[in-house]
């Protein structure tokens, strides 16, 4: 590929690490960020992307998607993506894990996450170390816990040595069973299976302790309740490498949305009470939670035109990840540099590579963003391959208006 | 036709607003009039039932599609019966539940069916909302036969028809709800009956009660506006109608319940466990009996007291009178066209 040359974004509002955005000018050369501020001037040559005022910020980087859905990614300022290992083919084995790698380049970097055990079973260990050098960023449990103790104690340990992050689920097997929702009066009124919300800090209970056992770095992919988000903050509070994940539909909506059996609504974990939702806010907004992702895991009619309980989970998450958390600094919860810490900086962080930062040598994957541009989601005309998110007609503000990979403008 | 226990009409408005919905999904949410219409228009079917001549030909013509997704012999039964005594043409579907599991084809199927014309639909189903999933695909009126866990509308509503039926054949009250307390008692987390039923009564005044162990009550579900209890003997104290639930043979084997002798033991209809109810308590059922676990047969059986056969032969009136309603509107019936 012809080396493109260097690239110079003017007339900006940085996003960094800290404080409000500040006006400016951002310079990339090859792949790298070189320049940020005041130091960043336009060279003979360059090319020059005028951004009129909008936010330079780093691309999103997504931490558990369940499909390479590039359209939906780019649409959303996303140019890294963790691919769950929940795949057609369980990213179990080393060629599996090189291949999704690839699968996304020039213009998206899949990074995928290893299984954690043979097929997700949740009985024998992966071969770990053959898919880290294979390009696998960290391990996953997948969309299930892991119920053995003794095998999810020898994966912590194992992964402690290989400096691996574990991204786990936390839903307490026995206790979720079959269930599709939340015990509560919706679940009752529609007669949903539904389970405990104990469910959740049972199990995020055992893997914080096990990681405190062991020295491994636990990344607990959705937290959605108040049991388990004190949970995660004590930990942290004793210096447990524990992190916490979420996804905007669990800070967005309650159980509430699921009284018409619209299947959009149905996810894994299943939304829950109005007031878990509220804790959610909060942990946000102390820092319980070190990162919203978007769960994007696109389903067409014949997983969701069903009825609920015979639906799959999953929504499509990829295009409304900016905007919806861009709502909670419209709401005073978090401020704009925290926000894309929680998207960018803190995953690139955990997925250890060297982006998510406007910052000199860091990677030039950068998002040009209109923060206050008003559009309406609607699940008939997503660029996502399916419609299912559970955000319809709904209006939201926030857009990418230029994407940029590896300083390359993706189109 | 006219009957003696006939009540006055002057409690819902004229014409379509007394019923005015295109379908039967659920009694959530009914209001008491719409509830008494229908309990109001199922006398009329009682008593035709009960001549030699059960014939009337008012929806002569009209093609209703029985759709069950789920096994059932007695509620198919009683709306095929339902459908022919009122002239309809009655087609059963009987969908096995492993042939039709998953993927487009429930909805496929609906849309087969409403191709047909078919100017009602039955439809049973094993998920809850699938009915009304259904429902939303057609363009005829559709009446849920039972959907997961979810409702048994027209089971509820029979139930009621045949609690008035007794209160009235007593001589007491006129068929008014208020003041009436009754327990349901079994497995009610798993149960559409106990929710349609919960549903019906409280709408009506009813003082509801429900009974069960703690791994078979729903969460939350004094939000219903139900007293729950865990103790039968506490349950039963006062009661003037005693509601038994059947229990599935799988939920008896450990999961749920150690064994069918333990729940007995707790939870089982005994004579002498009436005898805690109000002196001349009625019992249901809605069928099929596990005689000897959730009921003594001599409880079933019990003469004047069980209303177990009056509950499947209001069934058929109820049917009637729901198919009869929900067809108005096509047979361009004066106030419902």
């Amino acid at each position: 590929m012809k080396a493109l040359p260097p690239l110079t974004i003017i007339n900006g509002r940085l996003v960094l690490a800290h404080g409000d955005p500040q006006a400016g000018a951002l310079r990339c050369e090859g792949d790298r960020i070189v320049a940020v501020g005041a130091a960043a001037v336009p060279q003979p040559g360059d090319r020059v992307f005028d951004a009129r005022g909008a936010l330079i910020a780093p691309g999103l980087v997504d931490l558990g998607v369940f499909a390479i859905d590039k359209p939906a990614f780019h649409f959303g300022g996303i140019t890294r993506a963790a691919l769950m290992p929940d795949q057609g083919m369980v990213l179990d084995k080393p060629a599996a894990v090189r291949f999704a790698a690839q699968s996304g380049k020039p213009d998206l970097w899949v990074h995928p996450l290893a299984a954690a055990t043979k097929g997700l079973e949740g009985t024998e260990l992966a071969e770990l170390a053959l898919m880290r050098d294979a390009g696998a960023r960290a391990v996953a449990t997948g969309r299930r816990w892991i119920a053995d103790s003794g095998t999810m104690y020898r994966l912590l340990s194992y992964c402690a040595m290989l400096d691996l992050v574990v991204v786990t689920h936390a839903e307490d097997s026995g206790l979720a069973g079959q269930a599709v929702a939340t015990a509560s009066e919706m679940a009752t009124r529609l007669g949903l299976p539904a389970a405990p919300a104990a469910a959740e800090a049972l199990a995020a209970a055992r893997d914080i302790a096990l990681a405190e056992l062991t020295g491994a770095r636990l990344h607990i992919r959705q937290v959605t309740t108040a049991v388990a988000l004190d949970l995660v903050r004590a930990a942290k509070a004793r210096g447990v490498r524990v992190t916490a994940g979420v996804t905007p539909a669990h800070f967005m909506l309650s159980d509430v949305a699921i009284g018409d059996y619209r299947t959009f609504t149905r996810l894994s974990p299943p939304l829950r009470s109005e007031a878990d939702r509220h804790a959610v806010r909060a942990a946000i907004a102390d820092g319980t939670i070190d990162v919203i992702a978007s769960g994007h895991d696109p389903r067409g009619p014949e997983d969701k035109r069903l009825p609920f309980a015979d639906a799959e989970p999953g929504m499509a998450g990829a295009e409304t990840l900016l905007p919806l958390t861009l709502a909670l600094v419209r709401d005073g919860v978090i401020d704009l540099a925290r926000a894309f810490s929680l998207l960018t900086a803190t995953p690139a962080r955990l997925l250890g590579v060297t982006a998510g930062v406007l910052e000199p040598g860091a990677e030039a994957d950068i998002a040009v963003i209109d923060p206050d541009r008003p559009w309406v989601v609607d699940s008939d005309k997503m660029a996502a391959s399916a419609g299912n998110t559970p955000f319809d007609k709904q209006g939201v503000d926030g857009r990418v208006i230029a994407l940029f990979k590896g300083g390359a403008a993706v189109t | 036709m006219t009957s003696a226990t006939q009540t006055p009409t002057d409690r819902y408005p004229a014409g379509s607003a007394a019923f005015p919905h295109r379908d039967l999904t659920g009694l959530a949410g009914l209001a008491p009039w719409e509830i008494l219409f229908l309990l109001d228009e199922a006398e009329q079917w009682v008593d035709l039932n009960r001549a030699a001549q059960k014939r009337d030909d008012r929806l002569a013509g009209l093609t209703i599609i029985n759709a069950f997704f789920e096994n059932s012999t007695r509620t198919l039964l009683s709306f095929e019966i339902a459908g022919k005594r009122l002239g309809a043409d009655v087609v059963n579907m009987l969908v096995a539940q492993s042939s039709v599991k998953k993927g487009e084809t429930l909805i496929d199927t609906a849309m087969t069916l409403n191709a047909m014309h078919a100017d009602a639909m039955v439809i049973r189903h094993q998920s809850s909302g699938a009915v009304r999933l259904i429902a939303e695909k057609v363009d005829c009126p559709v009446l849920n036969a039972g959907d997961g866990q979810h409702e048994h509308p027209t089971q509820g509503l029979l139930d009621a028809l045949t609690i008035r039926k007794f209160m009235q054949g007593r001589g007491g009250g006129g068929g008014d709800f208020a003041g009436l307390t009754v327990t349901i008692c079994g497995d009610i987390l798993h149960s559409r009956v106990a929710r349609s039923n919960i549903h019906c009564l409280t709408t009506l005044g009813a003082e509801v009660r429900v009974c069960a162990p703690p791994a078979l009550m729903p969460a939350d579900i004094d939000a219903l506006k139900v007293q729950p209890f865990h103790d039968f003997d506490a349950a039963l104290k006062g009661a003037d109608v005693v509601m038994m639930l059947r229990l599935q043979q799988e939920r008896m084997s450990g999961q749920f319940i150690a064994s069918p002798g333990e729940y007995r033991h707790l939870y089982g209809l005994s004579l002498d466990r009436l005898a805690l109810a109000e002196p001349d308590a009625l019992v249901m059922h809605p069928g099929p009996m596990n005689r000897g676990i959730e009921i003594d047969s001599n409880v079933a059986d019990l003469a004047g007291r069980s209303a177990i056969t009056t509950q499947v032969e209001m069934g058929v009136a109820i049917r009637m009178a729901c198919l009869d309603v929900l067809t108005r509107k096509t047979r361009g019936v004066e106030g419902w066209a």
